[in-house]
C-alpha cells in the first residue's frame, strides 16, 4: 500500500511539474514578449521597459520559469497587470464561488446517477430500464448552458423561484448562497449525471454476469443481494474513473455556466483577463484549475486501492 | 438497429442541411432586415427571426456547416494522431516508448479542451480555428488509449503470433492486422467524440472562443439570444434544439453501430 | 432412496430445445458422472437442479431433490435450498471468486445467508470449511485475497464454500478441467473423501472420460441434450450399447498409427538454452527482478521424429517454444537448426525460420477474423525470398487444403464458417504451405472435443508419413503425448527433468516428477481397439 502511495505521489509531482511547463511555455514563451503582448502595439518603449521590470521578464527562460513555479509553490501567483491586486486575492475571492459550484453538481450528479444506473441495471429491459436509458440518452445530448438558459425561463423569468442571475455571497447565509447556486449546479450535473448514471448501469451490468456472481447465486443468495454485496463493488471501479474525468468537465463547465448566470468565479474573471490581456491572471487560473483536475484523479487512483485490493499488492 | 436508423435519419438531416447551405438558404443569413426584426415563426420565416432581422432556419443551416467541419475535423486530428501512436505503445508494451505515450496522454487529459481554448485564444485571439485545434487536442488521448486497450487485447491472440511466426514485424502487424480489428472500436469512438465535438465547439462559440462573426454559429447565436430570452424565447429554443437533435442523432447512431459491431450482442440476437 | 431424481426433463431457451426427456437419479454417498462432449447438455442439467437457468428457460419434468419437487419452488424457497442443501463447483476457478472480498469473508457467507449465526462464528466454521478443503490456516488465513492463491487453491474456496453448511448434493461442472494434471488428481481424491465423510451425493461433470471413469459408481453419457447411456461404472465400458458412446470410447482411448521412422541425423539441436525476463515490478522508476524461465535446456530432435514436451502450466514450455521458433532471444546456450542458428548478428534468421512453423492452441484465436482463409494460409510466404504468384501460388493454396481434408472452394470463406475441427486443419495448412521441416504443436489439439481431436491426430500422423515431417508436440495432455510421440522430455521449472522413448518413460518413470505426473493422469479402463472413430 505504502509503496503504491509512494509511486502515484512520485507520478503526481511529475505531472504538476510537466503541466506547469506546458502553461508556461504556451502563455510565456510562445507570444514572444508577453510585454508587448499585453500592451498592444502601440506601447511607448519606456512603458514596455518598466513592464517587462515588474514582471521579471529580463532573465532567462530557465530562471523566469523557477522563479515564477517557486512562487506558485509559496502561493505567489505575481500580480495582475490590469486590476493590480495580486493574482492569489483575486483567485481566492473567486475560488469560494466557483468550487462550491462545482462540488454541488458533483454532489447532485452522484446523487441522481447512482440510484439511477443501480434501478436500471437492476431491472434490465423493463419500462424503469428504458425510461431511465432515454433520459439519460437526451441528457447526454443536451448543452449544458442551453439547459441553463431554459431553466432561467422557466424559474426564474416564469415561476420566479430563483433569481435569474448573480450570487448573493456566503454573507447572506449558507441557504441563500446554496439558493443561488442551485440553478447552475444542476445545469452541470445534469449531463454528468446521464453519463455517469449510463456507466453505472453497464458497468453493473457487466459484472452481474461474472462468474462470481453465478457462484454467489449458487451459495442461496436472492438476485437482489448478489448485487448488492458482490457486484456493487466491483461495478465501481470504472465508475470511479469516470467521476474523476467528470471533475474536470465540471470545473471546465463551471466556466461557461458562471457566463449564465453572471456569477462571479473564475470563469467570468479568466474571460475578463482575456479580453484585457492580462496573461498573468490567465496563466494563473489555468494552472489552477489543472491542478485540481491532476489532484483529483490522484485522489481517484487512492480510491482504486481502497476499492481493489489488488491494487494493494501481495502479502 | 432502431437505434442506428433514428440517429442515422436526424444525424443525415442534418449534415444534408448543412450541404444545402451551400447551394441555398431561404435568406442570405448574413443580410440584416432590421424591419422584421424578433418575430416569432411564420411562414415566411418559418422558425423566426433575430434580433437583426436575420432569417433563424437560414442561420441554423449554415451553422451547421460550422458545427460538423469544426467536429469532424477535430476527430481527424485526434484519430490521425491518438492511434498511431496508440498501435505505437501497444506494439512496444511496457517499454519507454509506452510509457512516455501514456503518461503524455493524462497529461492531456489534464486539459479540458476548453482550458486548450483559453490558452490558445489568450495568445493568438479567437477564431475557429482554435476551437478545432482545442478539441483536436483533447481527442488525441482519447484515441490512444482506446487503441491502445484494443490492440493489447489483439496482441495477445494467436493470429498474431502466427503473424510473428511468418516473420512479419511490429509495424506491419499493426497495420494488417490490429488495426482492422480495432476499427469497430474507433467507428463508434469516433460518433461519440463527433457528438462530443459538437458540444464543445457550441460551448466556445458561446463564450466567445469559437467561430467569430461573420461565421454563424449555434454556439454564438445562443449567445446573443441569451438577453433576449424573456420575450424572445424562439431565438435561444431553436438553435438549442439544432445542437440536441444533432448530438441525439450521432449518440444514437454509435449505440446502434456498437450493437451491431458487438459480437457478444450479435450472437445472443441470432 | 435416491437424493436427487431428475424424470423426464425438457429444457427450453427462448424455444430452442437444449435437454430433451433428461432422467438420472443420484444416491447419497454416490457419485454420478455424467459425461458428454460442448453442447451436449451436461452443464444445463446441472443449472436445471439448481434452477439457476437464464432468461427465457422453460422446464418441464420433475426434479426432485431430498424430497423437494424443484421446479415447483418459489424463489426464495429456491434461495434457502441452494447453498444449504446443494452447493456447487464450478469449472473456472480463476474467476468464480469475487476478486476484492477476502475469502474467509465469501466461505463465511454461505453460512450467514442461511444461518442466524454471529459474524465470529460464521468466521470460525469458515475456517473449518477451508481446513476441510486441505487450505490450513496457518498457510491459508481467512484475510487471504482470491489474487494471492493459485487456481487450485482457489477452487478449493469454492469448494469449502459449496460444502460450508454439509450440503446433501455436490454438483461439480468440468471442477478440474482449468486445472494441471496433478492438482486435478488432488481435487479429485478431496471431493472423494467429502463424499465418503459427509455420506454426500456428487454429481461430477466431465468432457474427459478417464476423470470420470475412475471416481464415479454410476455413468452417464449425454449427447445433443439426451442420456444415450447410463448405468453402474464398473460395467458400462463393457456393457455399453449406443454407437456415441462405443466411439466417444474410442476416440479417447484413440492411438493414430505412424509408419515413418526416424532418422539418426539431428534436425533440431538445443543446447544450454537460457531465457531470461526482466521484470519492471515497480515501473521505470522501481529496480527490476529477473525471472529464469528456461535454465539451461538442452535436446535434439531427430529428423522424422515427433518429440513430445510435457510440463504443467508455467513450466517454461511455452518460452522455449517462443525461443525456438526465434520470436525471442535467448540469454545463453544457442539453438540451431540443421546446423545453422536460429539467431545470427543481426537477430533471427530468416532461412533458419521459414523450415520452421508453429500450429496454436485455440482454433478460434488462432485467424484473423477479417481475413479469408486464402489469405490466412499464405501468410507465412511471407518468409519466402520470392513467394510464389499467380497460378503457381493457387496450387500451393489448394495443394495445402487438399492435403488436411479441405477443399479448393474453402479458400474463399471466412474463418467463422468453420467448427473448432475444421479450423485447426486450416491452422495445419497454414504451416504446411511453405513445406517447413519443423512443426511446432503448441498445444494443438487440446482445446478439440475427443472426437475431433482423434481425427486431427490421424490426420497428423499421416502427414508426418507423406512429407516426412518433424513435430514437436507440446502438450500437457499426457494421453495425446503418449499416443503421437516417439520420445518424450519433462519438463518442470524451466528444466528438463527426463527424456527417453515415450514407452519407456510411460512405463517406468525414472525421476519423482514424472512418476507423479503418470500416477495423476487419470486413466481409462481397457478398451476394443476395433472400435470406430466417429465420423463428424
Amino acid at each position: 500500500m505504502l509503496h503504491y502511495l509512494l509511486k502515484r505521489l512520485a507520478s503526481l509531482g511529475l505531472s504538476l511539474v510537466v503541466a506547469s511547463l506546458v502553461i508556461f511555455l504556451t502563455l510565456e514563451v510562445v507570444p514572444g514578449d508577453p510585454a508587448a503582448y499585453m500592451l498592444g502595439i502601440n506601447a511607448q518603449e519606456d512603458t514596455l521597459a518598466a513592464l517587462r521590470d515588474e514582471l521579471g521578464l529580463n532573465g532567462s527562460v530557465a530562471e523566469r520559469y523557477l522563479s515564477w513555479a517557486g512562487g506558485l509553490l509559496v502561493g505567489d501567483f505575481g500580480t495582475s497587470y490590469t486590476y493590480r491586486t495580486p493574482v492569489a486575492e483575486m483567485i481566492g475571492e473567486r475560488l469560494w464561488v466557483s468550487l462550491p459550484l462545482a462540488l454541488y453538481a458533483l454532489a447532485l450528479s452522484t446523487l441522481i446517477a447512482f440510484p439511477a444506473g443501480i434501478w436500471a441495471a437492476s431491472r434490465r429491459g423493463s419500462a424503469v430500464d428504458v425510461g431511465v436509458m432515454g433520459i439519460t440518452q437526451l441528457g447526454v445530448a443536451i448543452p449544458n448552458f442551453w439547459f441553463a438558459m431554459l431553466m432561467v425561463l422557466i424559474f426564474a423569468i416564469n415561476l420566479r423561484w430563483f433569481s435569474a442571475g448573480g450570487f448573493v455571497g456566503w454573507d447572506a447565509g449558507f441557504g441563500a448562497a446554496l439558493k443561488s447556486l442551485t440553478l447552475p449546479a444542476v445545469a452541470l450535473a445534469l449531463p454528468q449525471a446521464s453519463i455517469l448514471a449510463r456507466v453505472m448501469r453497464s458497468s453493473l451490468l457487466d459484472t452481474l454476469s461474472e462468474d462470481f456472481i453465478r457462484t454467489a447465486r449458487a451459495k442461496g443468495l436472492s438476485r437482489g443481494q448478489a448485487l448488492r454485496r458482490h457486484a456493487l463493488r466491483n461495478a465501481l471501479i470504472p465508475v470511479l474513473t469516470i467521476i474523476g474525468m467528470q471533475f474536470s468537465f465540471l470545473l471546465a463547465g463551471a466556466i461557461i455556466i458562471e457566463n449564465v448566470f453572471f456569477l462571479p468565479g473564475l470563469g467570468r474573471l479568466v474571460f475578463q483577463s482575456i479580453s484585457a490581456r492580462d496573461l498573468i491572471v490567465v496563466e494563473s487560473v489555468v494552472m489552477l484549475l489543472v491542478f485540481a483536475v491532476i489532484v483529483v484523479n490522484f485522489l481517484v487512483d487512492l480510491t482504486y486501492a481502497i476499492v481493489d485490493p489488488r491494487l494493494r499488492g501481495r502479502r | 438497429m432502431r437505434n442506428l436508423w433514428l440517429g442515422g435519419l436526424l444525424t443525415a438531416v442534418f449534415a444534408g442541411m448543412a450541404v444545402l447551405s451551400f447551394l441555398w438558404t431561404p435568406y442570405d443569413p448574413t443580410v440584416l432586415d432590421i424591419a422584421n426584426k424578433i418575430k416569432a415563426p411564420t411562414l415566411a420565416h418559418p422558425l423566426g427571426t433575430d434580433h437583426f432581422g436575420r432569417d433563424i432556419l437560414s442561420m441554423i443551416m449554415v451553422g451547421a456547416r460550422t458545427s460538423i467541419a469544426v467536429a469532424l475535423v477535430a476527430v481527424g486530428i485526434g484519430m490521425a494522431l491518438g492511434v498511431p501512436l496508440g498501435l505505437m505503445a501497444a506494439a512496444r508494451k511496457g517499454s519507454l516508448w509506452d510509457e512516455v505515450i501514456m503518461r503524455g496522454n493524462d497529461l492531456v487529459f489534464a486539459f479540458p479542451s476548453l482550458l486548450i481554448a483559453i490558452m490558445i485564444t489568450a495568445v493568438f485571439g479567437a477564431s475557429a480555428l482554435n476551437a478545432i485545434i482545442a478539441i483536436g487536442i483533447f481527442n488525441i488521448p482519447v484515441f490512444a488509449r482506446l487503441t491502445r486497450s484494443g490492440a493489447l487485447s489483439l496482441w495477445s491472440r494467436e493470429y498474431v503470433m502466427a503473424a510473428r511466426v511468418a516473420g512479419k514485424g511490429a509495424a506491419r502487424i499493426s497495420v494488417e492486422h490490429i488495426l482492422p480489428n480495432v476499427a469497430n472500436l474507433l467507428i463508434v469512438q469516433g460518433t461519440i467524440q463527433f457528438s462530443l465535438g459538437i458540444l464543445a465547439e457550441a460551448g466556445l462559440s458561446y463564450v466567445g472562443l469559437g467561430a467569430q462573426p461573420p461565421t454563424a454559429s449555434w454556439g454564438r447565436m445562443l449567445a446573443d439570444s441569451q438577453t433576449m430570452i424573456s420575450f424572445a424565447p424562439h431565438m435561444a429554443l431553436f438553435p438549442g434544439l439544432a445542437i440536441l437533435l444533432t448530438v441525439l442523432g450521432l449518440n444514437l447512431m454509435g449505440d446502434g453501430l456498437r450493437d451491431l459491431f458487438d459480437p457478444k450482442l450479435r450472437r445472443a440476437r441470432s | 432412496m435416491s437424493l436427487l431424481q431428475i424424470e423426464d426433463l425438457n429444457l427450453s431457451i427462448h424455444g430452442t430445445p437444449v435437454l430433451q426427456d433428461v432422467s438420472l437419479s443420484i444416491a447419497p454417498g454416490q457419485i454420478l458422472g455424467v459425461i458428454g462432449e460442448s453442447g451436449s447438455g451436461k452443464s444445463m442439467t446441472a443449472f436445471a437442479a439448481m434452477q439457476l437457468l437464464p432468461n427465457g428457460t422453460v422446464c418441464s419434468g420433475r426434479i426432485t431433490l431430498a424430497g423437494q419437487d424443484v421446479l415447483n419452488m418459489s424463489e426464495p424457497e429456491l434461495c434457502q435450498m441452494r447453498g444449504r442443501d446443494v452447493g456447487m463447483v464450478f469449472q473456472e476457478p480463476m474467476t468464480a471468486l469475487n476478486p476484492i472480498r477476502t475469502i474467509g469473508d465469501q466461505v463465511a457467507e454461505t453460512i450467514l445467508i442461511h444461518e442466524r449465526v454471529s459474524k465470529k462464528e460464521a468466521l470460525a466454521r469458515a475456517a473449518e470449511a477451508l481446513t476441510r478443503a486441505e487450505l490450513p490456516q496457518d498457510r491459508f488465513p481467512l484475510s487471504r485475497y482470491p489474487f494471492e492463491l493459485s487456481g487450485g487453491q482457489r477452487q478449493r474456496v469454492v469448494i469449502a464454500m459449496a460444502i460450508a453448511l454439509r450440503p446433501k448434493l455436490l454438483i461439480a461442472d468440468e471442477p478440474t478441467t482449468a486445472l494441471d494434471v496433478t492438482t486435478q488428481a488432488q481435487i479429485l481424491s478431496l471431493l472423494k473423501r467429502l463424499v465418503i465423510e459427509d455420506q454426500m451425493g456428487l454429481m461430477l461433470i466431465s468432457h474427459d472420460l478417464a476423470v470420470v471413469a475412475d471416481l464415479a459408481d454410476d455413468i452417464a453419457i449425454m449427447q445433443k441434450g439426451r442420456v444415450v447411456e447410463a448405468g453402474p461404472a464398473a460395467t458400462l465400458f463393457q456393457t455399453m450399447q449406443h454407437p456415441y458412446s462405443k466411439a466417444l470410447l474410442a476416440a479417447s482411448a484413440h492411438h493414430p498409427d505412424r509408419l515413418a521412422e526416424p532418422q539418426e541425423q539431428p534436425l533440431l539441436t538445443v543446447r544450454d538454452v537460457v531465457r531470461e525476463y526482466r521484470l519492471h515490478s515497480n515501473g521505470w522508476l522501481g529496480g527490476t527482478t529477473t525471472l529464469r524461465a528456461v535454465k539451461g535446456v538442452s535436446f535434439d530432435i531427430k529428423r522424422g521424429e515427433s518429440l513430445g514436451l510435457v510440463g504443467e502450466s508455467g513450466c517454461g514450455k511455452s518460452t522455449l517454444t517462443r525461443a525456438i521458433l526465434g520470436l525471442e532471444p535467448v540469454q545463453g546456450g544457442q539453438i540451431l537448426l540443421d546446423g545453422e542458428p536460429v539467431f545470427d548478428a543481426k537477430g533471427t534468421n530468416r532461412s533458419i525460420r521459414r523450415r520452421m512453423q508453429v500450429v496454436f492452441q485455440d482454433p478460434y484465436g488462432s485467424f484473423n477474423p477479417r481475413w479469408k482463409v486464402r489469405r490466412l494460409i499464405a501468410e507465412p510466404m511471407y518468409l519466402l525470398d520470392q513467394p510464389p504468384k499467380g497460378q503457381a501460388l493457387q496450387d500451393a493454396m489448394v495443394e495445402a487444403m487438399e492435403n488436411v481434408g479441405l477443399t479448393a472452394d474453402d479458400l474463399d470463406k471466412y474463418i467463422h464458417e468453420f467448427s473448432g475441427g475444421q479450423r485447426q486443419r486450416i491452422a495445419i495448412a497454414r504451416a504446411l504451405i511453405i513445406k517447413p521441416d519443423l512443426i511446432i504443436l503448441d498445444e494443438a489439439v487440446s482445446a478439440l472435443d475427443v472426437s475431433v481431436r482423434a481425427q486431427v491426430l490421424d490426420l497428423l500422423a499421416d502427414l508426418s508419413d507423406r512429407y516426412g515431417l518433424t513435430y514437436l508436440f507440446i502438450s500437457h495432455d499426457l494421453s495425446v503425448v503418449r499416443s503421437i510421440t516417439d520420445r518424450v522430455l519433462v519438463m518442470q521449472a524451466g528444466e528438463i527433468v527426463e527424456q527417453g522413448e515415450t514407452e519407456t518413460v510411460f512405463d517406468a518413470p525414472q525421476h519423482p516428477y514424472t512418476q507423479q505426473l503418470i500416477a495423476a493422469a487419470p486413466a481409462l479402463p481397457a478398451t476394443d481397439p476395433s472400435a470406430e472413430l466417429p465420423k463428424t
